[in-house]
């Protein structure tokens, strides 16, 4: 149904089977819909997500090693087209845009006449959403949607976006997905799921705009041998997943160490060069601008991506409240893991691992958070 | 401020590029000229009009004993003084000199070194008179100029960024060039304003807009150093366009003690 968010977890149907050159009909026949298709690519050394007209400009054959700190592309021993995880950026740079202009106003004979902008993004079809990512758009759903104040540019682009999702069937050392119980398969929130086997892909419908499109391919039931690959593929990943993170009464634990040594600790290394927040795929902050001419007759409103990261962000009536690198820290931390809680009812993390491994001194929010909760020193 | 105010642009040591951006401006400029009196600008114009002015842009650092003796000049006949760029606020790149034996360079530079009257040491403007707003940058960047000289107009306080070169890194979609490629990178330390260009196109960033406010170069530093990056290499990164800027010069007297 056009306009309506993915609610795949209320369709069971049976898998389906394409192999690659029929999967691969599905960047054409998303753009004959009108999708502008959006999926991972090669660019500027790392895996981002852009614009494609071709399953060719997908990273076929490559994969990422990453570290707290470090991250760089390999050659793979085979030709997968989804063996990778996530990269540096997330889908929220087309949904919640970097910078956006959100309206104007101009000074007339008859006064201010104050004018909206209409979005005009086209209609995207996401291409390769990972179960982490899958979450945090949920979890960004909560945020801009849900409420009294709907933010109209999001809304709009989210509502008709079209989501395909794709199984991890290997993890990065940086990934916890489990512990935050969002990953590494998808269940919910896609309009197609995509899991790659060695000949081809499994593909479960989760809507009627996903049905519609995997209408148009040449597919097969899947066979028992074909969904026990896609089962042990999937079991890789889950294997693979070493770094956790204690979800264990986290909210009460964090904001009861509020002066814990640690947070000192972690400032002393933290540049608060704000990476994590940009990285993170739930993070929504931002700062609104009114920019106008020389004679201010003509004044625009523009909103940038904005972390609590920065020096003035805290800035209200006279004064700075987040003084120090510990307070901007400790903000982060206990914002996503603790008081996320109480605004948005779920935590603000999901454990995709992306601002361990962008943080350019490799600080790990799980070892922060273990070392707060007393497992390690 | 008065009906139209007077602007004056004035040169130090410097490269005159910051004055350049102003020219850069274009059509805003001519916008400006029409809500400003450009009185002195050397670089645009041979018309020279005596001061006072009500807002002075000053490039440069002080070099020379004449120098040191025209900016109280020049702070007396302004009512508003502004450094532009690099070297008017942090010394600029000829600041390195500071680092080195002054005598010696003379000798090395110059044929006849008795007829050259510099000074041993290359300082900001702030060293030698107040200065009302420092705008950074090697060079300065046009808009900001314009939001500046905006701001000074209508009498509110400017609005320049505080953060990371980072954040603008993120913001324009640029994959971060330290993490992905270890190359050594000012951003996280360095006040944005460029918009990120330097690692746009493959560099790490070179700290041209100087410190970002509370700057952990210690943390920095140290953990180039942990990831194969000479001590030698990191003195040389921060002394750079601003490397005269406090923060910068104790990071690199502490690795490198002079
Ligand atoms: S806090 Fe880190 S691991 Fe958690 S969702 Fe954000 S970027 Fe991913
Ligand atoms: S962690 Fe910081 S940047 Fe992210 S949403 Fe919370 S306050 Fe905003
Ligand atoms: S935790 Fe890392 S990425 Fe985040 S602000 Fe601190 S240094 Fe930057
Ligand atoms: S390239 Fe430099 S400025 Fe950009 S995010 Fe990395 S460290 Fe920051």
């Amino acid at each position: 149904m056009a306009g309506e968010l993915a609610d795949s977890s209320s369709r069971k149907k049976e898998a389906l089977f394409a192999n690659r050159e029929e999967f691969a009909r599905i960047v054409p026949l998303l753009r004959e819909r009108g999708y502008a298709v959006i999926g991972p690519t090669i660019e500027q050394g790392a895996i981002v997500y852009a614009p494609i007209d071709s399953v060719e400009q997908l990273p076929i054959g490559w994969t990422d090693r990453q570290e707290a700190g470090m991250y760089r592309l390999e050659r793979r021993a085979d030709d997968a087209w989804f063996g990778y995880v996530v990269g540096p950026f997330s889908w929220k740079q087309y949904l919640f845009p970097p910078h956006t202009k959100m309206s104007e106003s101009l000074l007339t004979a008859e006064g201010w006449e104050f004018r909206a902008v209409e979005d005009d993004a086209p209609m995207y079809a996401f291409l390769g959403v990972r179960a982490c990512d899958l979450a945090a758009l949920a979890i960004q759903d909560r945020v801009f949607m849900n409420g009294p104040y709907v933010d109209p540019v999001y809304e709009k682009r989210r509502r008709r976006a079209l989501t395909i999702a794709v199984n991890c069937t290997q993890a990065a050392p940086t990934c916890f997905c489990a512990s935050m119980g969002t990953g590494p398969h998808c269940r919910y929130g896609f309009d197609i799921a995509v899991t790659e086997l060695s000949d081809g892909f499994l593909l479960e419908v989760g809507s009627e705009r996903g049905e519609e499109i995997v209408s148009g391919l040449a597919t097969s039931a899947a066979t028992e041998l074909q969904m026990a690959e896609a089962h042990q593929r999937r079991a890789r990943a889950v294997a693979q997943i070493t770094r956790k993170l204690d979800t264990h009464d986290i909210r009460n634990v964090l904001l009861s160490q509020l002066e814990h040594p640690r947070w000192q600790h972690v400032a002393e290394r933290c540049l608060s060069c704000a990476n994590c927040t940009m990285v993170c795929p739930t993070c929504f902050c931002c700062s609104v601008e009114e920019v106008a001419d020389l004679a201010e007759t003509r004044v625009e409103r523009h909103r940038s991506w904005d972390s609590c990261f920065n020096w003035n962000f805290s800035y209200m009536n006279g004064g700075i409240v987040r003084q120090d690198i510990r307070a901007r820290y400790r903000q982060w931390l206990t914002h996503k893991l603790a008081s996320w809680i109480d605004q948005f009812g779920v935590s603000g993390c999901v454990g995709c691992g992306r601002c361990i491994t962008w943080c350019p001194v490799g600080i790990d929010l799980t070892e922060e958070v273990a070392v707060i909760r007393g497992e390690a020193t | 401020m008065a009906e139209k105010p007077r602007l004056a642009v004035l040169k130090f040591a410097s490269c005159d590029g910051c004055q350049l951006a102003l020219l850069d401006l274009e059509e805003r400029l001519l916008e400006l000229g029409e809500s400003v009196e450009i009185a002195f600008f050397l670089e645009a114009s041979s018309r020279i009009e005596p001061g006072p002015y009500d807002v002075a842009l000053v490039e440069g650092s002080i070099t020379t004993p004449h120098d040191k003796e025209r900016i109280h000049e020049v702070r007396r006949q302004s009512r508003f003084l502004i450094t532009i760029g690099a070297c008017a606020t942090a010394g600029g790149i000829q600041a390195l000199r500071n680092w080195a034996d002054h005598e010696e360079f003379l000798r090395a530079v110059y044929a006849q070194p008795q007829y050259i009257a510099a000074l041993e040491k290359s300082t900001p403007i702030s060293d030698h008179v107040r200065v009302d707003f420092e705008l950074r940058g090697c060079p300065i960047n046009p808009s900001q100029l314009y939001e500046i000289l905006r701001s000074l107009l209508h009498g509110r306080r400017p609005r320049t960024p505080a953060h990371s070169v980072c954040l603008d890194c993120k913001r324009r979609g640029t994959v971060c060039v330290t993490v992905a490629r270890g190359i050594p990178c000012l951003g996280p330390v360095t006040q944005a304003g460029c918009g990120a260009i330097c690692p746009t196109y493959d560099r790490g960033c070179y700290g041209c807009y100087g410190p970002a406010a509370q700057p952990n170069l210690v943390s920095l530093t140290s953990h180039l150093i942990s990831t194969g990056v000479s001590q030698q290499e990191v003195v040389r990164t921060l002394r750079g366009f601003n490397g005269y800027s406090p923060e910068f010069r104790a990071e690199s007297d502490r690795l490198a003690p002079p």
